[in-house]
Formats: structure tokens, C-alpha cells, sequence
């Protein structure tokens, strides 16, 4: 029945004899397998697992996960996505006992299961690095696009269960982006406009989402691009439309290697313009600024913080810093929490703005983040997108300028 | 009329057809609560999937779906049975974790909404 090669160790999994979730996990990857042609199984390095908000999981969420962690133990390096509230902090971002209950069920469970809870979109950052080549099995379409891209290991984008499924099992059926053959670029992108500030980042990952459309881009014409602006544009190139994987000449290991296909497009200034003003909203009054979406770090944590000193947030605008809690720690120790939390500025650790329960909550968010800006539209906010600097000042004064 | 499929989870489920031409998104696009399709525009807008055969040529949509498909069988409201033409990750995932029995590499022109149908495995029978 099933057409995949399966080992004798997994074919005890899929009869059920390692138990519930082992079997559960086994019948998903052998599924996957033969839907996508997959011929066996491969060993992964690590797992990053999504679907940790009580928001998206609700109630059956919950319990198939407690379910799953009865007998449910990962086999490799687990880590695990931003849950919907900071898990220590919650009450002063207005979260709810009862959604703060049902959330901690779930990081129970997550933890019964081995799962480090990291509750970061940036595993990379925080210990979860794999390396050039590695197969790994990731969800959280930002790090899986990172990791193929910036890093050069192989995934392909998982959903939560079948990240789940991978840690359990400790492989992942072997097809789509784990095969060579099917990393190959198939349009040309030649930038011919000039970054300045980390939103452009955002706005051309936008131009090129839209342009590449769920296909595989290979990007010519930027000469420099730093860890803050690549996270940045992975989260908008993925989220507006390209598959989860980019050459960028000079930049991707192994790009000097593959050859730019002919079929070729240019982004111009005017592009980057148009993607602004797809992104941004007619709106002056900013009730919410959120920053760190993919997760602040330390170094723009650094940036908020010298940018805050000696400034107060307008009284009837919340400003979140969204980070890892390594992050939060890291900068506990060297003053910055103090400078940015002095200024009236909140941390958000564990959490963002796409995965907590924020629906109807905000009227206007200002961010760095052309991915915050879509799924806060989704959470029903105008939005406006800039650099680190007009974000501080729409804090202050509570107006965008 | 009997038609041989591809196993996607195995079992038995029987009801009455509710066919669409149109992908079904389950995260957003059907009420895990009343089993209705809620999404704007969609051809069965408005019509309920509890207890039929859901034939459609696959899915699409955020991989949440996989969960509501889930919260849909402890609430009740799921389909009895999925008929794909090509499935793929979300609506697989879903009826392997929610017990749905699901079969795909159908010819799902043969089957109409209202004809009586049986999922067996990977065969499914028309009366």
C-alpha cells in the first residue's frame, strides 16, 4: 500500500509498535511520501516546529497535541516557533487568563514532548543553526526560507504536524527542495534599485515575491546585505509570493556555482515605490508600533535602544519589541531592557504580531516588517512600514510623518 | 460504478456527494464550528460538509487547515470522506490526524452532488 522504500525500524513505527505518536508521525511522512514521489526516508539535523499559538491551535488543536505528547518523545533537535503571548510577561500585553491558561496547556505538551522552548522564529539565532547542506525539517516559512537560502540547508516548507511528525521519526520523506534537481533557479531577478534602510528590505522582498511567483529566484545586483536585512527579506520574499528559496549572486553559498536562468526580469526604483505604497495604508494616527518581525536581534535591539534614550512613547500608543527570550537576556545584561522599557516600550518575548490574539485590538501599526504589515491587515490594522528611526518617532509623537 | 483511487488514510466512510470544481481552503474557509463553507465566492458558499463525501481536486491554504479539519471531527461537523484528484499536504495531514478516510487520483468529473458514495480503502463506489 504504501510505495515509499521503508526501513525495518520504520515499518515497526507504521504497524504501531513504538506507539501513538510514532505511528501517527509514520502514517504523515509515509502520506507526503507517496503524494510527492518521495522513494524513501532521510535522516534530518534538526526540526523547527509552528503552530504553537493557542490563537491558531484552539481547543482540538490542543488536545491532538496532548494526545501526541502522551507517548510522543523527539529524536532530534526540536525548536519551536513564537506561541501567542509572552509566556512570562502576558499580562501587561493585555492578554487574557483564559487564553494565557490555554496557551500554557500548550507549551506543556511541547515540553513533554523534548521540544526546547525556544518560541522563536529565529532558531538560527538562538542555538538551532544547522549547516551548508544539512537536511533538516522546518516550519515557519521566514527561517525555512533563511535556512535554504542564507544558510544552504535543505527543506522543504513544512506545516506543523509534519514538522512534529519529522521530529518523532527523525526523518523526512525525501523530495522537493531536498533534491538538487529541484533547486535550480528559473528566473532571473537584476536589482537595479538602491537599498537604504532595513524596510527596503521588506518592500523588495515584495517586488520580488510578486515577480518570481512560486518560483525559484536567482538575484543579481546587490553587492552587500547584512544578517538583519536578509531575515528581513526572507519573511517578505516568502510571504508575497516566491517558493521558499533565492540564489543571491555572492551572497547564497554555492550561488557562483549555479548559472542565472534567461528568463530574466529587473527591479527599478519604481518597483520599490510600488511596493511601499501596496504595503502602506492611508492613515496618520499610530495606535501600535511593533518591531521584530522576523525576531528582534541583539543588534537591532541595540538600535531601539539608543534611539529610545531619553524619549517617552506617546501615552496612547503601545510599542512592542518582539524577541527571542536568549535575546531579552542577552540584553537584560547589557542595559538595554532598561533604556527601552524606561522609555515606556514593552517586550514582547516568545511572541509577534502574526501568531497573538490582536483582532479588533489595534486601529494603525507602524513596523519595520512587510510580513507584519500582511498579517496585520488580516488582524483588521491599517499599516505603515519604515525604518527603524520613523517607527521610533511614530512611538513618540503617535503620528506617522 | 466502482473507481480505483490512491489510499491517502485508509477506511470506510459513506454518505451523500457534495462536489466542487474549486479548491477548499479548511483554515478560514470552512466554520470548524457548523461544518459550513464560509468563503466568499467559493461555489459551495454557504453549504455544509458535515457528514458527506467532499469531493474537490485538492487543497489549499494555510497548513492550520491540517487543525481545523481535526477541531471539525471532535465537533462533528467533518466530512465522512474526501475525494481529491491530486491531494496535498494540508487536507492529507488533516485526515491522517482527524481519522477521515481519504483517497485522491479519482477521475472526480464521475461523481455529482447527491449521488450516494463509498470510500473503501483506496476503491470508491458510486450508486
Amino acid at each position: 500500500m504504501i510505495d515509499m522504500y521503508l526501513t525495518r525500524e520504520e515499518q515497526r513505527m507504521l504497524d504501531g509498535e513504538e506507539g501513538y505518536a510514532a505511528r501517527k508521525s509514520m502514517e504523515i511522512l509515509a502520506a507526503l511520501g507517496d503524494i510527492y514521489g518521495a522513494e524513501r526516508l532521510i535522516k534530518v539535523g534538526s526540526v523547527q516546529v509552528a503552530g504553537v499559538s493557542y490563537h491558531n491551535l484552539g481547543d482540538a488543536g490542543l488536545e491532538f497535541l496532548n494526545e501526541l505528547a502522551k507517548d510522543g518523545r523527539v529524536r532530534v533537535l526540536t525548536t519551536l516557533n513564537p506561541a501567542g503571548m509572552d509566556l512570562e510577561n502576558w499580562r501587561s500585553l493585555g492578554i487574557s487568563e483564559e487564553f494565557a491558561a490555554k496557551q500554557n496547556l500548550v507549551i506543556d505538551a511541547f515540553q513533554r514532548m523534548g521540544i526546547l522552548i525556544s518560541c522563536t522564529c529565529t532558531p538560527y539565532l538562538i542555538g538551532n543553526l544547522p549547516r551548508y547542506g544539512e537536511h533538516i525539517a522546518w516550519s515557519e516559512s521566514s527561517a525555512v526560507t533563511f535556512a535554504n537560502s542564507v544558510i544552504g540547508a535543505k527543506t522543504n516548507r513544512e506545516g506543523g504536524p509534519s514538522a512534529l511528525a519529522a521530529a518523532f521519526v527523525g526523518k523526512t520523506p525525501c523530495y522537493g527542495l531536498h533534491l538538487d534537481e529541484n533547486r535550480t533557479p528559473d528566473i532571473h531577478i537584476q536589482v537595479n534599485a538602491g537599498l537604504t534602510k532595513l524596510s527596503d528590505w521588506g518592500a523588495l522582498g515584495y517586488a520580488v515575491g510578486k515577480k518570481a511567483e512560486n518560483r525559484i529566484p536567482y538575484i543579481t545586483g546587490i553587492a552587500e546585505a547584512e544578517l538583519d536585512e536578509l531575515k528581513s527579506f526572507c519573511a517578505s520574499v516568502v510571504t508575497y509570493g516566491a517558493k521558499p528559496l533565492f540564489y543571491m549572486g555572492g551572497i547564497t553559498p554555492g550561488s557562483e556555482s549555479v548559472q542565472p536562468p534567461k528568463d530574466a526580469v529587473t527591479i527599478e526604483e519604481g518597483d520599490i515605490k510600488n511596493a511601499y505604497d501596496n504595503i502602506n495604508d492611508e492613515v496618520s494616527s499610530i495606535d501600535f508600533v511593533c518591531v521584530g518581525c522576523p525576531h528582534c536581534s541583539i543588534k537591532e535591539i541595540a538600535q531601539i535602544a539608543e534611539l529610545l534614550k531619553g524619549k517617552k512613547v506617546a501615552e496612547n500608543t503601545e510599542f512592542w519589541v518582539a524577541t527571542s527570550r536568549t535575546a531579552k537576556q542577552l540584553a537584560d545584561k547589557l542595559g538595554y531592557t532598561e533604556t527601552i522599557e524606561r522609555a515606556g516600550a514593552k517586550f514582547a518575548c516568545d511572541t509577534c504580531m502574526a501568531v497573538a490574539p490582536l483582532k479588533g485590538r489595534f486601529k494603525a501599526l507602524a513596523t519595520t516588517s512587510a510580513k507584519g504589515c500582511f498579517y496585520s491587515r488580516q488582524n483588521g490594522m491599517k499599516t505603515k512600514m519604515g525604518s527603524l528611526e520613523e517607527c521610533v518617532d511614530a512611538a513618540v509623537t503617535g503620528k506617522w510623518s | 460504478m466502482e473507481l480505483k483511487g490512491r489510499t491517502i488514510f485508509k477506511g470506510k466512510g459513506e454518505g451523500e456527494a457534495l462536489v466542487t470544481s474549486q479548491p477548499i481552503s479548511f483554515y478560514g474557509g470552512v466554520d470548524p464550528n457548523t461544518g459550513e463553507v464560509i468563503e466568499k465566492g467559493h461555489e459551495l458558499h454557504g453549504k455544509s460538509v458535515k457528514g458527506k463525501i467532499l469531493v474537490f481536486p485538492t487543497g489549499k491554504g494555510s497548513t492550520v487547515g491540517s487543525y481545523t479539519l481535526y477541531r471539525m471531527k471532535k465537533n462533528g461537523t467533518a466530512p465522512a470522506g474526501i475525494v481529491n484528484k491530486e491531494c496535498e499536504t494540508v487536507v492529507a495531514v488533516g485526515a491522517i490526524i482527524s481519522d477521515i478516510p481519504c483517497v485522491d487520483r479519482v477521475d472526480i468529473k464521475m461523481i455529482k452532488t447527491g449521488n450516494m458514495v463509498r470510500i473503501e480503502d483506496n476503491i470508491v463506489t458510486i450508486f
